[in-house]
């Protein structure tokens, strides 16, 4: 326990005497929390618009004021043609084209129906799909403006109806910050926490201090304890100051309880910084660790959920999920923020998570080994 | 001095370490006494580091027996890490921490008191004459202050045996001198000194050394004995005859 | 001249060496590139709901059956009352419930309407509007079915089509995006660290005081890791083209040039990252903390950079991988030419100068 101590001493030291370092590890988080999650934004406002009319006629008129006031869209231009405006997509000037062909009105006031073409940027098939939803939208509610103004009441009141509801559970406002901020911040905690422990064992090796530990009487345990804590210590203070941005900035308070919160994080954070440790004893040199650390990163955050569900993956990707820590940091605190759940609605993440603690801190202190 | 009345500190026995094919130390056999000054010679590559590696218990052995301290090397190496101090060619005290902080940890590493630790230190700071810069970082000291206070720490907590790996490299002529004055001083108080080294001048300080040559232990005995058998003039002759045929190193 | 190959020679022995180093350098874009390709997609499967059938009627039964066999929802036959789907919600076991009210079918057939409730796990209001958007239209599409016979008049239909990209393959964002954020990331951290790492050990002295200029030592740190830029460029294209099927419509000898720019811009900000700091630890804080989730989140290639309030819209234009993302996007899929992407090109090269005249500057200061 007294070695622990002065051990604690000399790690604690060394932290506080790099300014630079501890700036950093509590700046770059703060700002990119308050900063980033207003990039994080699936909510379509500003898609230009670019608009060939050859109808030009009462209705084509409307159907355009009915996109331009949506407030999603913004109209750029009136194009002549389908393929000026299809200049306007490459150079980026339009991410649709509405395209109204001549006789659109005469046709669906005689024919019963009509057609409008619509081309959308598709290189990212997801803001495609949003902007063509959003158009399909406004032009079903323009068609049924003009049945309701062409055809009698009665009659539209025979056609049975299957009347669908939605109600958006946790997040009514379906307000997409409440659902990036936790994500984030889990993230950032685990940067820090795995950036420090996965370099700080291989940094004494590199300047030859380890040495010195390794000829002393001190235990395996008592050394990597000695890593553990103060990282250990920081994550969590990281996270607390998280937390008071969130409710600052997002005004965002969980709905669960803190004890839990801090319970699965402190839990998780030993399991990670295990794991950083465990990176740290096995490579050579601090550019070895922080390139492992930063494929390790990358693969746990690319499948972690962050910003795409684990649901939609393919099933060898949802099991690489399964055994990603970082996917259930990110879980467990959209649940506890968002949902209100309770410990025992998290018991299974515990379990796991609790079983990534003791494989990873074991496989640590096994391969720290004091013998080369 | 007669040799065989004192009281044997470390004892080794064919110590061999391999790594794959290459012997890195072959049948090593010798017996440091209490309280002397033992020197381990040889040239870069000869197989000195790796031998103390395995007397310090950072390093298994492939074959051979060894005690240290009456400890078995095999299976009694963290108690013989408490009865040793070190010091390596690596410099290793810690550069962001000041003077005192250094001290202070290596002492309750070592399970020393606060108030071993608080008396010590300050009569350590005294005499090394760093009173004023007992606040200062490590690293804003010169490299022969660091070697002498790096020395002065292997040695904090009263260990039976110092060793010492190269301690001198790249130390000033001077400050060189000052170090075996610390050596002799902490020899006088009945630590073992065993200091490997490539200056054969500093051979001439030991009470006995032993020669490596290509990870064989090519002689052993006190320097004067040395020359006489030899015939040669200093050490340095010594050494050059029996390293003629060395293979390794630079 | 000989010397600085000698010196290139030495870094690359250096980085050669380190076999995990290397495997990790070059097998990341290739691991990244494919959980992006395969892993990550948008489209809706395998999502667990539940469903609660007040009714069970013969219509009900019908609907039932579709949801399920959409392949895009498995239902959980466990869950049976209202009680059991918040706490479902709540362990996470669903995602969304489809709730039917009593008499379904009656209700539809005598009054001609008839409720049907979706309840979504709106913690993703995204994964929550797609998933309620799939189960209304497979309901609708149920509709529309019966309906057949008395169809409504005056319909205006829609005809999409989806430029670029028809099959709205998620590789299209992708590829762009993850070439502008491993270049950048891993040329940035390279470089910071390798200077840095000299500094900390306190070998930078040594080569400083060798009859090298300073300027070409650190040209001699920046040259191999160029090279593994490069190769890591060639793997991700390779990849792109043959395993995930994207085109390269514009001319590849543009697209090789505009990325040999950006390298060189993210190994200047590499250089700069390392004028300012002393350790790798603060090197690796800057180059992977400090720039790995801007570059993600405001490069334009996770979020629309047109829906981003103005600040974020201005702060993006600091991030080097915007510029590169639209360059890529243009020449590989678009199939553009120079004249449409010069200004895009000589925003990064001023960067790249920029960076470059800050660290030499601070580099003369300091040693």
């Amino acid at each position: 326990m007294r070695t622990l101590k002065f051990l604690l001493r000399k790690e604690f030291l060394q932290i506080f005497r790099n300014k630079l370092i501890l700036r950093m590890i509590f700046a770059l988080p703060v700002i990119q929390l308050i900063l980033l999650p207003y990039a994080a934004t699936y909510e379509m406002k500003n898609i230009t618009l670019s608009v060939v009319d050859h109808d030009h006629s009462e209705y084509s008129r409307k159907l355009i004021n009915k996109f331009t006031s949506s407030g999603y869209f913004i109209l750029t231009d009136y194009s002549a043609t389908y393929n000026q405006a299809l200049d306007q997509v490459e150079n980026d000037k339009a991410d649709l084209i509405v395209e109204i062909p001549k006789g659109f009105e005469p046709d669906l006031s005689r024919q019963n129906e009509t057609i409008i073409f619509l081309a959308a940027n598709a290189i990212s098939g997801q803001t495609a799909g949003l902007a063509v939803a959003y158009a399909n939208t406004i032009i079903k509610d323009f068609n049924n403006d003009v049945r309701t103004e062409w055809i009698p009441q009665s009659q539209l009141n025979t056609i049975p109806v299957i009347e669908i509801t939605n109600s958006n559970w946790f997040n009514p406002l379906m307000n997409y910050k409440d659902f990036i901020v936790p994500g984030v911040l889990a993230l950032l905690v685990t940067l820090v926490g795995f950036i420090l422990s996965s370099l700080n064992i291989v940094k004494e090796k590199e300047i030859g201090t380890i040495e010195q530990i390794n000829v002393s009487p001190i235990k395996k345990y008592q050394f990597i304890l000695s890593k553990l804590i103060p990282f250990w210590i920081l994550g969590l203070v990281v996270m607390t100051i998280g937390f008071v941005i969130s409710f600052i900035v997002y005004g965002i308070y969980p709905e669960g309880s803190f004890w839990v919160i801090y319970l699965f994080a402190g839990i998780y954070l030993i399991a990670l910084l295990g794991f950083g440790l465990l990176t740290s004893i096995y490579a050579d040199t601090q550019q070895q660790a922080m390139f492992i650390a930063y494929f390790f990163m990358l693969v746990f955050i690319l499948l972690g959920g962050l910003f795409s569900p684990t649901e939609n993956m393919p099933d060898w990707a949802r099991y690489l999920t399964y055994i990603n820590p970082v996917s259930y940091l990110i879980e467990v605190m959209r649940m506890l923020v968002l949902k209100g759940s309770s410990f025992w609605d998290l018991r299974f993440h515990f379990l796991v998570i609790i079983g990534f603690t003791i494989v990873f801190n074991g496989l640590a202190i096994f391969n720290y080994k004091k013998t080369v | 001095m007669l040799i065989t009345e004192k009281e044997i500190v470390i004892k080794t026995d064919k110590l061999t370490k391999k790594f794959g094919d290459f012997v890195a130390a072959s049948e090593i056999t010798f017996e440091v006494f209490k309280g002397e000054i033992f020197g381990f010679l040889g040239a870069n590559g000869a197989g000195k580091t790796t031998a103390m590696k395995m007397l310090i218990g950072i390093s298994n052995p492939s074959s051979g027996n060894a005690q240290v301290a009456g400890y078995d090397i095999y299976k009694q190496t963290e108690q013989i890490k408490k009865s040793i101090g070190y010091m390596s060619q690596k410099f290793s005290l810690y550069e962001d921490l000041t003077i005192k902080e250094n001290i202070q940890l290596f002492g309750g590493i070592y399970g020393l008191s606060d108030k071993e630790i608080k008396s010590k230190s300050e009569e350590l700071i005294t005499k090394l004459g760093l009173n004023t810069e007992a606040d200062k970082l490590v690293a804003s000291l010169p490299l022969g202050w660091k070697q002498k206070l790096a020395f002065s720490i292997a040695i904090f907590h009263q260990p039976k045996i110092v060793f010492l790996d190269e301690p001198t490299g790249g130390v000033d002529p001077i400050t060189r001198r000052q170090f075996w004055d610390m050596i002799y001083e902490a020899s006088h108080n009945g630590i073992t000194i065993f200091v490997t080294t490539h200056y054969m001048d500093e051979a001439e300080y030991c009470d006995r050394v032993s020669i490596m040559v290509d990870g064989v232990i090519k002689a052993l005995d006190s320097p004067e004995n040395l020359k006489k058998q030899f015939n040669a003039k200093s050490m340095d002759e010594v050494f050059l005859m029996l390293a003629r045929g060395a293979k390794r190193g630079e | 001249m000989k010397q600085l190959l000698t010196f290139v020679k030495k870094e690359f022995h250096h980085i050669l060496r380190d076999k995990r180093s290397m495997l990790v350098l070059i097998g990341l874009p290739i691991v990244q590139l494919l959980i992006f390709g395969f892993a990550i997609t948008n489209e809706v499967r395998n999502t667990n709901i539940a469903v609660l059938d007040n009714s069970k009627d013969e219509t009900t039964q019908i609907i039932i059956t579709k949801i399920e066999s959409s392949q895009y929802f498995d239902i959980d036959r466990t869950i049976s009352t209202s009680d059991q789907i918040e706490k479902a919600f709540k362990t996470g076991k669903i995602k969304v419930a489809v709730i039917f009210q009593q008499n379904f079918q009656e209700e539809l057939a005598h009054f001609n309407k008839a409720q049907l409730q979706i309840i979504a796990d709106a913690t993703d209001p995204n994964q929550a509007t797609t998933l309620t958007n799939y189960i209304s239209s497979i309901v609708v599409d149920y509709q529309n079915q019966v309906n057949q016979q008395n169809k409504l008049p005056y319909t205006i239909n829609t005809e999409t089509r989806m430029l670029y990209n028809p099959q709205l393959k998620g590789a299209y964002t992708s590829v762009p995006g993850v070439m502008g954020m491993i270049l950048l990331l891993i040329s940035a951290m390279m470089t910071s660290i390798a200077i840095v790492k000299e500094k900390e050990l306190g070998t930078m002295e040594i080569l400083l005081v060798s009859p090298m200029k300073p300027r070409l030592v650190v040209v001699s740190k920046v040259i191999p890791y160029f090279i593994i830029s490069l190769i890591n460029v060639a793997t991700i294209l390779i990849l792109s083209v043959f395993v995930l099927g994207l085109p390269i419509q514009g001319s590849l000898l543009l697209l090789i040039g505009s990325t040999v720019i950006y390298i060189f811009c993210a190994l200047s900000l590499g250089l700069l990252i390392s004028t300012i700091t002393d350790t790798q630890q603060a090197a690796m804080l800057i180059s992977l903390l400090g720039l790995m989730l801007p570059v993600v989140m405001l490069s334009g290639y996770a979020f629309p950079i047109a829906n981003m309030p103005v600040i974020l819209q201005v702060l993006s234009t600091i991030v080097p991988a915007k510029w590169y993302i639209i360059i890529v996007k243009g020449v590989m899929i678009k199939g553009i030419d120079i004249t449409q992407i010069w200004k895009e090109l000589l925003i990064l090269v001023i960067m790249t100068v920029i960076f470059l005249s800050i660290s030499i500057k601070r580099f003369k200061i300091r040693l």
